[in-house]
């Protein structure tokens, strides 16, 4: 049983007064925007064709940010450290209501939803899609295992499981560095094959992404297994 | 009133609400659920400045809020593994008072 809290009215009327105020001048901030603006639109379009992709959103994000998206990588990754550094993983397997229904479901829910994962990710290229959605889906597709079958998964910090957690930025990196040799600057892709390559970093994303918003669910760091 | 603004304001309510929790909650989890309240109402006012461009909505703000998406996702995620450590060391998810 917890201590009952102390109640303190002071700090009540002074953080709504803060919050207010932040409130407010967000308020008048919002205002005061003009109500039309084309922001960086008309850029992105008339830079599209470059991109290698017909996405206006997969080619900002992989291409032209395509900084941001690379050290939104290693913060996935660095979370994950984070997370594993803690301490061990605990699976609570005593809470797990299991039964035909959960079984049967999960069976055929899990590969409906890798197969989704593939799709959308290759949508990206053209429409509203990409590696983010599709390593969302595999996340979730991953968790459910991990909550109906934590033994299917069988979670073990093998040598595999960690070249698919770093493949994502790693991958990333090793492109965004290796045009450097070429003449160019740092993450800019030559043109002809951009598209391909886009593919490329998505698709070893997408696993990375997945697995470690997986792993992350789980919690902490699984225990040392065999190799492969 | 313009539909982007009213949609603009809700974010704003959002984002004042979870910084009220942020502030006066003490229990852990529910600060870390304030401060997801708060991204929240961020990537709802990005995305709704966004449809200042016209009929086709700008997508740089969109592309950042799917980068702030996965980065809230993983912060949410070390902090709720932080929060079962504190549990574990100190017998109940809050941070210690200073006794003074």
């Amino acid at each position: 049983m917890m201590a009952p809290e102390r109640f303190r009215p002071l700090a009540g009327v002074l953080a709504a007064l803060l919050v207010t105020g932040v409130g407010g001048m967000l308020v008048w901030a919002l205002r005061s925007l003009p109500p039309e603006a084309s922001g960086l639109s008309a850029q992105v379009r008339e830079r599209l064709p470059e991109s290698g992709v017909r996405a206006e959103v997969t080619a900002v994000l992989l291409n032209f940010r395509g900084y941001d998206t690379l050290l939104e990588m290693a913060v996935l990754l660095a979370a994950l450290l984070g997370a594993w550094h803690l301490g061990p993983l605990r699976l609570s397997r005593g809470e797990v209501s299991r039964g035909p229904v959960m079984e049967s479901l999960v069976r055929f829910l899990v590969p409906a939803m890798v197969l989704v994962t593939g799709y959308v990710l290759w949508r990206g290229s053209h429409a509203a899609g990409g590696a983010f959605q599709a390593g969302a889906l595999l996340a979730g597709a991953g968790v459910l295992l991990l909550v109906v079958r934590p033994d299917a998964l069988a979670l073990r910090d093998r040598q595999g499981l960690r070249v698919l957690l770093v493949a994502g930025p790693a991958l990333f990196a090793l492109v965004a560095g290796s045009v450097l040799f070429a003449g160019r600057a740092l993450l800019e892709y030559p043109p002809e094959h951009s598209g391909s390559l886009i593919l490329l970093i998505e698709a070893a994303s997408t696993l990375s992404i997945g697995i470690t918003l997986t792993l992350l669910f789980a919690g902490g760091r699984p225990r040392r297994g065999g190799g492969g | 009133m313009s539909q982007y603004l009213w949609y603009a304001l809700v974010g704003t309510g959002l984002f004042s609400i979870g910084l009220l929790g942020l502030i006066l909650q003490r229990h852990l989890l529910r600060r870390v659920l304030a401060l997801n309240v708060m991204g929240t109402g961020v990537f709802l006012i990005f995305v709704a400045l966004a449809r200042r461009a016209g009929t086709l909505p700008d997508p740089v703000p969109h592309a950042m809020v799917l980068t702030g998406l996965v980065v809230s996702v993983s912060a949410t995620a070390l902090g709720l593994v932080l929060i079962g450590r504190v549990q574990r060391l100190h017998g109940r998810p809050e941070l210690p008072e200073d006794e003074s």
